[in-house]
């Protein structure tokens, strides 16, 4: 699934580059230009893509390797903590 | 008059929040910079979005979109929803878990720790410093420009001005001062949690703010329909014409268009009837312009966005990587969960800001004479479509809140970074007291901010867009180096060092050439594609050549 949202991420990148709309100035619903129409899907999209990263690759692992230890005990001990 | 009583209510309310939030203050250093580790996934999103939609959102896409038209959308604001969202997710949550590992709370500390060195530190902070005045400064430039235009003919006999649009406008030196103070008095009462507060109330604000004014100047133009009728039109003889005007108050079809321009070299028939503010299309547009004496001056425009250029910009929103206050929340979150609102709301939110912005300023381009200064474009749409001052006073407010959503934090940080990475790395952590700290903080950031305000009396003239850019991009050029030191172990000191002083170089080369302002290599390739791949190839080829990182070193930031 991973591997799968990375490929979905790059293929929006590709997509972001809507050469094919360039010249087109047709308004969607009577008042939005296509290619503003068109972007403004783009950023649904990409706020879908991070719902489908956060419920399929959120990194757990990474998270109990970070937290490992009590987390408040942790920080009291940190040789950067802010003063 | 009674728009600036509206304005100045509203600061006085966000005096009284920053006051409210300080009298919940511990007293500690520690709550002044990163409020002890207690905001939660809304205000990490208020905060996030607020800080990195500033002037240049509002004032900046609107002034933009009246140059280039709505490519301005892809340009900037889709691309960055989806390289934002994977910059949090890749950097965002590994630096999070760093953070909680070891206690890092600025980007500096991080970096002396993966690479082994206290001189990266004294390196990187003058570069983040001087890269974030940029920023500051387009907020400066940006309130003056806001206030000016609305509060004309306020005070002529105090404020006289050359142009008569804005005469008796508050003067941006004036207006850009009363910004900078009432910041610093909310951030100096309440700290990293006052400048919290006020950046979820002001995100909140300026969004709101953004809906009404939106809708107001929709019902101006005559509905949606009507208002993308209104953008300047190429007619058959290949002349920039506008169809639309404001007749005493009311936008009106006009009986004879106005010329504004013309396009370049022979008419091309087959753009008869064509709007270049609706499409991408590349054409140059020759027209007359106000010089310094009121008089008209040749000028030149490119419409549309060049392709190259679209492609290019995708860089810009690395930025995003490497920006302190950013780094800072990353590493000092209260868990990682905070970051799942943040990852999903944050591209839509820059959508509800931009689309309105970019249709708004691709509107202008029918009523309004192309000389007008793009940063001046939206408040000029407002006093010109919006007649009740008090709503005028409550849109402007909602500009305000945008540009000071920015500057707090970023102020806040450089306080922080200046006292812990700098002074307090130098003397011990015991050599001060917490009072002392903060002292030392507050005058470090009161230094930046007379700083920046005085070059925004020099700069007042500079287009806000072009010069947020330019600062994107000397934090994109960084982000290499926070990849690098994440993700690849053979990463090493001088590799990290070639890649800064690579990118650096790379940026200010494009930078003094370009004085600031737009600026675009061979077909329309954006100077930032050079500064990263500098910085890229830099990271990698001295890394290899010198010696890896110790194996302790690689223990502490890799898992096995």
């Amino acid at each position: 699934m991973k591997a799968l949202l990375i490929f979905i991420a790059i293929a929006m990148l590709v997509l972001h580059q809507d050469f094919w709309l360039w010249d087109n100035t047709n308004l969607v619903l009577g008042f939005i230009p296509v290619g503003l129409a068109y972007h403004a899907c783009f950023s649904i999209a990409v706020a879908i893509l991070a719902t489908l990263a956060i419920k399929f690759a959120w990194p757990h692992d990474l998270i109990r390797w970070a937290t490992g230890q009590d987390v408040k005990a942790n920080l009291k001990d940190k040789k950067y903590d802010i003063h | 008059m009674t728009v600036l009583v509206v304005i100045l209510i509203y600061l006085s309310l966000l005096l009284g929040l920053g006051m409210l939030s300080g009298s919940k203050s511990r007293g500690t250093s520690k709550d002044y910079f990163v409020a002890s580790h207690s905001i939660g996934p809304f205000l990490l999103l208020m905060s996030v979005f607020g800080t990195t939609m500033t002037a240049f959102a509002l004032v900046g896409s609107t002034g933009k979109s009246f140059e280039r038209g709505i490519g301005v959308y892809g340009l900037m604001a889709s691309i960055s929803g989806l390289v934002h969202v994977i910059c949090f997710f890749a950097i965002g949550i590994k630096l999070w878990s760093l953070g909680v590992k070891h206690g890092f709370v600025t980007q500096i500390q991080f970096f002396r720790a993966r690479f082994e060195s206290n001189r990266i530190g004294y390196l990187l902070f003058p570069i983040l410093v001087g890269l974030v005045i940029p920023y500051l400064l387009i907020g400066v430039i940006g309130a003056g420009k806001t206030i000016l235009p609305v509060t004309a003919g306020a005070f002529p006999n105090l404020f006289p001005h050359a142009n008569p649009l804005w005469n008796g406008g508050v003067p941006p030196w004036l207006s850009g001062l009363g910004i900078c103070l009432i910041v610093l008095a909310y951030i100096f009462a309440g700290g990293s949690r006052g400048a919290a507060w006020a950046n979820t109330f002001q995100t909140l604000v300026f969004m709101a703010m953004g809906i009404v004014a939106f809708t107001v100047i929709v019902k101006s133009l005559g509905g949606l329909e009507q208002a993308s009728k209104v953008p300047l039109t190429v007619n058959d003889k290949g002349l920039l014409v506008q169809n639309y005007g404001i007749v005493d108050g009311q936008v009106e079809e006009l009986t004879e268009p106005l010329v504004r321009g013309k396009v370049r070299g022979e008419a091309d028939p087959s753009l008869a009837g064509y709007q270049p503010h609706l499409g991408r299309k590349t054409l140059e547009m020759d027209y007359k312009r106000p010089g310094p004496n009121g008089e008209l001056i040749d000028a030149h425009r490119e419409l549309g966005i060049p392709p190259w250029m679209f492609l290019t910009y995708l860089f810009i929103p690395l930025s995003v990587g490497m920006f302190p206050h950013l780094f800072q929340h990353w590493l000092t979150a209260k868990s990682a969960n905070t970051f799942k609102l943040t990852l999903v709301a944050h591209p839509l939110c820059i959508m509800i800001v931009w689309v309105p912005c970019v249709l708004i300023g691709a509107w202008a381009t029918g009523l309004i004479p192309p000389g007008v200064p793009p940063a001046a474009v939206l408040s000029k749409m407002m006093s010109d479509l919006v007649h009740s001052p008090i709503l005028t006073g409550l849109l402007t407010a909602g500009v305000l809140a945008a540009i000071m959503s920015s500057l707090d934090s970023q102020f806040l940080c450089l306080g922080t970074m200046f006292t812990n990475d700098i002074v307090l790395h130098k003397t011990g952590p015991d050599r001060f007291t917490d009072k002392q700290i903060i002292l030392i903080a507050r005058a470090f950031i009161i230094g930046i901010v007379a700083i920046t305000y005085f070059l925004s009396l020099w700069a007042a003239n500079k287009n806000v867009f072009d010069l947020a850019v330019w600062c994107f991009s000397g934090f994109a050029m960084l982000t290499p180096l926070v990849f690098g030191a994440l993700y690849w172990k053979r990463t090493t000191t001088a590799g990290a060092v070639a890649s800064i002083l690579a990118g650096t170089a790379t940026w200010l080369v494009f930078f003094i050439i370009a004085g600031g302002s737009e600026y675009t290599v061979g077909p329309g390739i954006m100077p930032v594609t050079f500064c990263v791949l500098a910085s890229t190839v830099a990271l990698i080829v001295i890394s290899l050549m010198t010696k890896p990182p110790s194996e302790a070193t690689l223990a502490k930031f890799f898992r096995a």
